[in-house]
């Protein structure tokens, strides 16, 4: 393991790492910390310009105005609506294309891998208008399937680099060993592949749900009610309304920002079990 | 083309309405808006009212955010058009009348005498001869000021320009932002350089100028900028950093003097904490005393899609809106100004201040930068009134960027 | 011929040229999203560039003009240079996150639970980084313009600054983006060989020699993901410069990616067409790092086969 276990320093060294983790967490975070402080301020505290001091009191109910005077229950409705149909298609449609491109050698294989990765480095708004009346033709504008259907196809460049560079790394030999058994392709992907791919499916799905949650363009291109909006979208706009009432703005903001926090705690043990069961071959 | 598609959806819409009418249900009319909070209420009331008054019409509201509107109108006129929407007046509904996606609401002026009635913003909704809505509300703008500040540096409120910018020195020595303001979204910093080229150099000059008949780089331009280079070492130094609410703040504590706002503001600031007896509200000063005086009151107003699905229904909405005991009613709540001179305002005291300095203007009434002149150039301008107010000795490379826009967005 | 054999030379036709046809099987339902809903905008978006278009009316076509009016455009050329500064300072975050990660590589108690803490800004969108950061630069009340106070004596506003704004930007940026290359490298970490490490300390190696010559090359495909996405993230920073400033004060924060929705989507103004000629444009720029990345790799692969 590297850098050198701590434990092998001796017990100072252990307590002294132990002591500077939380120390370096908390500078780390400060940033949170203080909107998280602010979120249960009282509105009469920042309107007196007390912004980091003590709070005068915790008002646990800046959270329960947010949910009663603004929409933001249903933003994140919407946000999860989105946000794990897209998840489960982008990951399964690059473990197809990561499997086609990583195992299989044919000519065109570089040049469609270039074209997914050259596809995701471009700026979201060369492909704005295009897409948009797209969505229009299809009936979608202003509907979650939509928004969905474009997050899927575009998340489908990153996931099929990820996807591919991981299988590359996987051995070879029990491919190899199966086609000699005659075993059919596709059986070979679902049973011998795939369960090999769980931590990278794990860790996928997590910067999926993050990216897709916290995406903010296509949200507001693509939607335009309360009853579609994601957070994000919603987010922003409830800063307009709230301009200067930072204690609601930080409490919609944590609130927005716990699901995927959620998640990756979640998907954390299965993520890490893949990674020792991989070890083992 | 545009006229085809129009007048086709028109007789859709009425072939529509008359199968519906003929099975006597109840008609809808779908009315998308943007409205804040309390505007919101409001308008909800109104719709109550008509929807009373008509019972076999039921109006559908569909509210946006504010700011996720003006892109969301562009979406939805071409995809899924409403009867009825917000917008605003002048050269902003310029580009959605040309693109035929506004319906044109004459008759409904002819029919229901709103020439006279709407009068005061009847210019400010005309395009080629015709209307192409109806305006509910608007609001006066001006000098907000800090009483109890004044009091602390015995300053007087100004009438001229020289006055105010002497007070501007007491402020300074009390360590007193004489002007406040937040550009952040940079149309504040547009309030003041309207009210200063207004005052300046008249109604008539401002107007040329938002059409983009007169040079940037002309005489009469640079006499503004001068007058405003004056006041400018004393406006709050962050002001490119803040958006308006803050600057509010600033006059609430007390850091700041003055503020060019609109009546809007009014609520922020009474929410503050400030009361009728510690704010104060003066119009602009005089620069020129040769130039008449003219004010700037931007119109919100409501218009019917070219798509829409009702359109007769649409149009009993619209004459609804511009009656004088609708608007007086809407208004009140609004805390704004009814545009029917029929109308009567309510007693506190910063509307009523509103009421006079509007029906008393001998000058014109101006829609605000960005109305007046067209989105683009408003936007390289407001750019610039931003940029000299942090880099005044900037001002001829400004005013030659403002030139070259000038040249290229008029054509 | 009897029905069985017929079937039979079917299965055997099949199985004969599976692995042929597997791969394209595989790849149809991905490649035709891709192709729907990305390469063919793309396309549409170079065509549009060439006409003047605003969104509602009819198109105008321009020829070249866009680009000729693009390359006399100053704000082009604020974007163009703010584009650069973002890309050299926004890869700061993967020699960071780096640091991090090897900091928290290791097992003691609790240490899972500061992993996943750390990668906290991250999970954080960028709307809200955006108005976390502008909090804590904001004049007057701003953590940030405190200190600055108290360090240099003047009173700075950093998003009111024309020469500091972008800067002030990138490090809001660069939080959640360190965060990123940190989850990275420690699951980089997690896969290097142990055996492999074993055998340099035997052989004495220690410290940065062991970094660089035995971990640093096992974390090349972590590495290679985190420059490239954080290549993205710089030259894509939208969402902070659209919170944060609005490509302000008076266009000195603008980027590529911000000119380009500015000039064909905000309220001021909707030329689609000459937004499109910025987004080709910068589509152009980042082609030359593609094709650096695609080359590389080309170059790896040839050497791992």
């Amino acid at each position: 393991m590297f850098p050198r276990p701590v434990q092998s320093r001796g017990p100072a060294a252990v307590a002294l790492y132990q002591i500077a983790l939380p120390i370096a967490l908390f500078l780390w975070l400060l940033p949170l910390l203080g909107v998280a402080v602010t979120s249960i301020r009282p509105a009469s505290d920042l309107a007196q310009g007390n912004y980091f001091g003590m709070p005068s009191a915790f008002a646990w109910g800046n959270y329960v105005e947010v949910f009663t005077q603004s929409p933001i229950g249903r933003y994140m409705l919407n946000s999860l609506v989105v946000t794990i149909p897209t998840v489960i298609g982008a990951v399964a449609l690059s473990c197809l294309t990561g499997f086609a491109l990583g195992v299989y050698r044919f000519k065109g294989n570089l040049l469609i891998f270039f074209l997914f990765v050259a596809g995701n480095f471009v700026p979201f708004q060369i492909l704005m208008v295009p897409v948009r009346d797209m969505t229009v033709q299809l009936g979608l504008y202003n509907t979650a399937t939509g928004l969905i259907l474009f997050h899927i196809a575009f998340q489908a460049g990153f996931c099929t680099l990820f996807m591919r560079n991981f299988i590359r790394a996987l051995p070879r030999e029990l491919i190899e060993a199966a086609r000699v058994e005659g075993v059919a392709e596709w059986r070979i992907f679902w049973f011998i592949v795939l369960p090999l791919m769980r931590p990278a499916i794990a860790a996928l799905s997590v910067l999926v749900f993050t990216f897709i949650w916290n995406d903010f363009f296509w949200a507001t291109v693509l939607t335009t009610s309360a009853e579609t909006q994601p957070v994000t979208a919603g987010l922003s706009s409830l800063n307009g309304q709230w301009i200067a009432r930072w204690h609601l703005v930080s409490a919609g903001s944590i609130l927005a920002a716990l699901p995927p926090v959620i998640m990756f705690f979640a998907m954390q043990k299965h993520f890490i079990a893949g990674l020792t069961l991989g070890a083992v071959k | 083309m545009k006229h085809l598609t129009r007048r086709a959806g028109l007789a859709i819409g009425i072939a529509a309405l008359a199968v519906s009418a003929a099975q006597a249900q109840q008609r809808t009319l779908r009315y998308y808006a943007d409205f804040d909070p309390a505007p919101l209420a409001a308008f909800e009331a109104a719709i109550a009212q008509f929807e009373a008054e008509h019972p076999d019409i039921d109006v559908v509201l569909q509210n946006f955010d504010h700011e996720g509107y003006k892109t969301a109108i562009r979406n939805f006129l071409t995809a899924d058009p409403p009867d009825l929407l917000n917008w605003y007046a002048g050269n902003r509904m310029a580009p959605f009348v040309e693109a035929g996606q506004f319906m044109d609401v004459s008759d409904v002026w002819a029919e229901h005498g709103l020439h006279e009635s709407l009068a005061s913003a009847a210019a400010s909704m005309t395009i080629d001869g015709r209307q192409w809505g109806v305006p509910y509300t608007y609001y006066q703008w001006g000098i907000y000021y800090n009483r109890s500040v004044y009091e602390q540096v015995g300053a007087q409120v100004p009438e001229t320009w020289d006055q105010f910018v002497a007070n501007c020195e007491l402020f300074a020595a009390a360590g007193i932002d004489c002007l406040t303001t937040g550009t952040r979204a940079l149309w504040p910093g547009a309030g003041i350089f309207d009210y200063m080229n207004l005052r300046t150099n008249g109604y008539e000059h401002h107007m040329a100028l938002t059409s983009g008949e007169i040079a940037w780089t002309d005489e009469t331009v640079r006499n503004t900028f001068a007058n405003w280079a004056r006041i400018q070492p004393f406006i709050t130094a962050s002001h490119a950093a803040i958006d308006w609410q803050d600057a509010a703040a600033l006059l609430v504590q007390g850091q700041a003097a003055n503020y060019v706002m609109g009546n809007f503001a009014v609520a922020v600031f009474k929410e503050g904490g400030m009361t009728n007896e510690t704010l104060g509200f003066m119009p602009f000063p005089t620069i020129n005393p040769d130039v008449p005086r003219a004010e700037e009151a931007p119109t919100d107003t409501i218009h019917i899609a070219a798509g829409a699905q009702n359109p007769e229904d649409a149009r009993t909405f619209l004459a609804f809106m511009a009656r004088a005991d609708v608007q007086t009613t809407l208004n009140a709540a609004l805390g704004q100004l009814p545009i029917n001179s029929g109308s009567t305002v309510g007693d506190d005291p910063f509307i009523q201040a509103g009421f006079e300095l509007l029906s008393t203007t001998p000058g014109g009434i101006a829609q605000f930068f960005d109305r007046d002149a067209p989105a683009e150039m408003a936007q390289v301008a407001m750019e610039g009134f931003q940029q000299f107010m942090v880099q005044p000795d900037q001002l001829d490379a400004i005013l030659e960027r403002l030139e070259a826009a000038r040249q290229r967005i008029y054509q | 011929m009897p029905a069985a054999h017929q079937t039979q030379s079917k299965r055997s036709w099949w199985r004969a040229n599976q692995q042929r046809l597997t791969p394209w099987l595989f790849l149809a339902p991905g490649m035709a999203m891709f192709g729907l809903y990305v390469i063919w905008p793309i396309l549409d978006s170079f065509w549009l560039s060439l006409y003047d278009y605003d969104g509602l009316g009819a198109k105008e076509w321009l020829g070249l003009e866009n680009y000729r009016e693009l390359f006399a455009d100053q704000a082009f050329y604020t974007s163009l240079k703010n584009n650069v500064i973002w890309l050299v300072l926004y890869l700061l975050a993967v020699p960071a996150g780096l640091m991090i990660a090897l900091f928290l590589n290791q097992t003691v108690f609790g240490i899972r639970l500061y992993k996943s803490l750390f990668f906290f800004p991250f999970v954080i969108s960028q709307v809200v980084v955006g108005l976390i950061f502008s909090w804590f630069y904001a004049p007057r009340f701003g953590p940030m313009y405190h200190l600055l106070e108290w360090i240099t004596g003047q009173r700075i506003a950093i998003l009111a600054d024309p020469d500091l704004v972008t800067y002030g930007i990138i490090a809001a940026g660069l939080w959640p983006q360190i965060a990123y290359c940190m989850i990275l490298f420690l699951t980089g970490l997690n896969n290097v060989a142990p055996d492999q490490v074993e055998a340099a300390r035997l052989d004495g190696a220690k410290g940065w020699r062991m970094l660089w010559y035995v971990i640093l090359p096992q974390l090349r495909p972590a590495t290679f993901i985190a420059v490239v996405v954080t290549i993205i993230g710089a030259l894509r920073s939208f969402d902070l410069v659209s919170i944060m400033t609005s490509g302000g004060p008076f266009g000195s924060s603008r980027v590529l990616s911000f000119y380009m929705y500015e000039q064909a989507l905000s309220e001021y103004g909707y030329r689609m067409g000459y937004g499109a000629a910025i987004a080709v444009v910068l589509f152009l720029i980042m082609m030359v790092f593609i094709s650096g990345f695609i080359w590389k790799m080309v170059r790896d692969e040839k050497e791992g086969y």
